[in-house]
């Protein structure tokens, strides 16, 4: 649980690559990010322009992946789409690593709170993330902004438990008593000696919510419970092409391509950043 | 062993004070009057102010939150608006199909996951050790909904080798309804192998570095034997633990499968009652399965006392 590794940019590098999959995964979630990014650039077309001709076009000819039900073009609404679902997957990440380290901190550097919000995490962690992503959002709306506090509560726990384990630790070891006795403060103590030291694993579990958030948010959109449906993103896209499935099976084998392998290269990219960041955290899994 | 029992009984019954209150609170963070957005935008004044009535949310915040654990407690988890049902007989009448679905699926997923754990972790970096991680790693990528949905479209649809949805109708046989259920298993089965095959393969790689497993080997002991009675015998506690922790998971596969199939279960029946904004039918199978997911972890632990003899607490 060192953060000596990260300062070490070469050898971190080296370690980090040094299995292929993690390379090429990085590689492909790049190129689709920055393909998704770039869609206003790269789109052959606009993603709600209708015609009424081209209507579920088979993939080939002037549609490279299809046409939808409304003749829209599948590639330029994947693109689209894309920017929804991997700003969701990338905001859960974000804001449930906030609310996890918070509540994490307190609870392993405050021995009072230990009992109670330890508690909390469990109770939290009892419920299925579906089923509590769902009864949120149907609360809070579906909006893109909502979908993301959602899932964020719904992932925050997982993150406070590994801060809260490592802080536990952390709190003993002889620095952090010396900055104690140098008379720094709580606050200071928290964040620069203790936060600092467990960044590594609280970026890797972020790196596996990111990917859990966008299988998440695709499943609440396939539900009709998610993001509203006007809002294009995978999920929704798979949702909207399922009534076709019979005439055009591609119209949700795209969409479903792109969650599987955007998912599949982060938990590669995770599992590599967990060996290369902290060889004691490796495990043969 | 008595005291620690007691003791994870007293963290238990914590817990599930926690969850009640949790799921009480959920449905107060709706912006507005709770009653208004159940009822809808078309819903009159008066009509708000009788569900608001029946449903108590005219007395004090906390009369109503001692009220509903009160009541939770007993087993009353409030009525459906929309079935106008209690909740706790709402959900029972949905609870077979999930159950078995459930049961199938996990079923599906340790004939499949614990052979190739064992087997990848024994022929630890082959080319088949690779392969099996990979496979998994990639089951768990995929949306099961996806999954669920392509199948439905090639097996069923296309090649008619199971039905397409649902789950018969009022005189369908027991059989028969179990035959309803056999896609949408394996459909769960495979995602749910994904960590199975992960969590089995990383425990017996522990195992088989253990001390006792070189003296057998060092007796002369066959290779099937080591693994199998040596081995497999110690790698029970971590199975345990992880089926304990796929109900999770098997719940929320269960939630999108059965919308995928059509199936009349606890999940669909959640699905749509946000949909129909029924919110005390959300509030009490989040109760439910949260409190099931909290009982059955705490069977496993308890478990582990007659599984391995070495566990004491």
């Amino acid at each position: 649980m060192t953060a000596a590794s990260v300062t070490n940019e070469p050898k971190f590098l080296a370690l980090l690559f040094s299995r292929r999959a993690v390379l090429i995964a990085l590689i492909v979630f790049v190129a689709i990010a920055g393909l998704c990014l770039l869609a206003t650039l790269v789109a052959p077309a606009d993603p709600a322009k209708m015609s009424v001709r081209a209507r579920l076009s088979p993939p080939g000819g002037d549609f490279l992946l299809g046409a939808d039900a409304f003749g829209r073009d599948v590639l330029s609404r994947l693109l689209f789409a894309g920017q929804v679902s991997l700003s969701i997957g990338l905001g859960v990440a974000a804001l449930s690593s906030v609310i996890g380290v918070i509540i994490g901190l307190m609870a392993g550097f405050f021995r009072k709170l230990d009992a109670p919000m330890s508690r909390l995490i469990d109770a939290m962690m009892a419920f299925p993330d579906i089923l509590l992503a769902i009864a949120l959002v149907s609360i809070l709306g579906g909006s893109i902004v909502n979908v993301v506090i959602a899932l964020s509560i719904v992932y925050a726990p997982r993150i406070a438990r590994i801060v809260r384990a490592s802080t536990l630790v952390i709190r003993e070891l002889p620095y952090v008593e010396a900055a104690v006795a140098l008379g720094s403060s709580t606050l200071t103590i928290m964040v620069t000696h203790v936060l600092r030291n467990i960044l590594s694993p609280i970026i890797v579990q972020a790196t596996f919510i990111f990917a859990y958030a966008m299988l998440a948010e695709a499943g609440l959109s396939f539900l009709g419970v998610g993001l509203d449906p006007t809002t294009p993103s995978w999920g929704t896209m798979i949702n909207e092409g399922r009534q076709y499935i019979d005439q055009a099976a591609y119209l949700i084998l795209f969409p479903g391509l792109a969650i599987s392998i955007s998912v599949l290269s982060l938990q590669l990219i995770g599992d590599g950043l967990r060996d290369a960041l902290d060889p004691r955290l490796a495990k043969d899994m | 062993m008595a005291r620690y029992i007691f003791k994870r009984l007293i963290g238990m019954m914590i817990v599930i004070f926690i969850v009640l209150t949790i799921a009480f609170i959920i449905v107060r963070l709706a912006p507005g009057d709770p009653a208004a957005l159940m009822l809808g935008p078309d819903a009159s004044a008066e009509d708000a102010a009788a569900l608001r009535q029946q449903l108590g949310l005219d007395r004090p915040i906390m009369v109503q939150y001692l009220s509903f654990v009160g009541n939770a407690l007993q087993g009353n988890l409030g009525e459906s608006l929309f079935f106008n049902q209690p909740v706790t007989q709402v959900l029972a009448g949905r609870a077979e199909p999930t159950i078995f679905l459930s049961l199938f699926s996990l079923l599906i997923a340790l004939v499949i996951a614990t052979p190739i754990g064992i087997y990848a972790a024994y022929r630890r970096g082959s080319f088949l050790d690779q392969a099996a991680i990979t496979t998994a790693m990639l089951a768990a990528s995929i949306p099961s909904f996806w999954t669920g949905l392509m199948l439905q479209r090639y097996l069923a649809t296309d090649l008619g080798w199971f039905p397409v949805s649902g789950y018969g109708g009022p005189d369908t046989g027991f059989l028969e309804r179990m035959r309803y259920l056999l896609l949408p298993s394996i459909v769960l089965g495979i995602v749910n192998s994904a960590l199975i095959l992960r969590f089995t393969r990383a425990s017996m790689l522990d195992i088989l570095g253990e001390d006792y497993i070189r003296t057998a080997r060092s007796k002369g002991m066959g290779e099937r034997r080591v693994v199998l009675r040596h081995a497999l015998k110690n790698a029970a506690i971590p199975i345990i633990t992880v089926v304990g922790l796929t109900f999770a998971l098997l719940v929320s596969g269960a939630v999108v499968t059965e919308r995928v199939f059509n199936i009349p279960g606890m999940g669909n029946l959640v699905v749509s009652a946000v949909l129909r904004r029924d919110y005390p039918v959300i509030q009490g199978a989040l109760i439910v399965v949260a409190s099931l997911y909290v009982l059955i972890n705490l069977l496993t632990d308890l478990l582990y006392l007659v599984v391995d003899k070495r566990v004491k607490y």
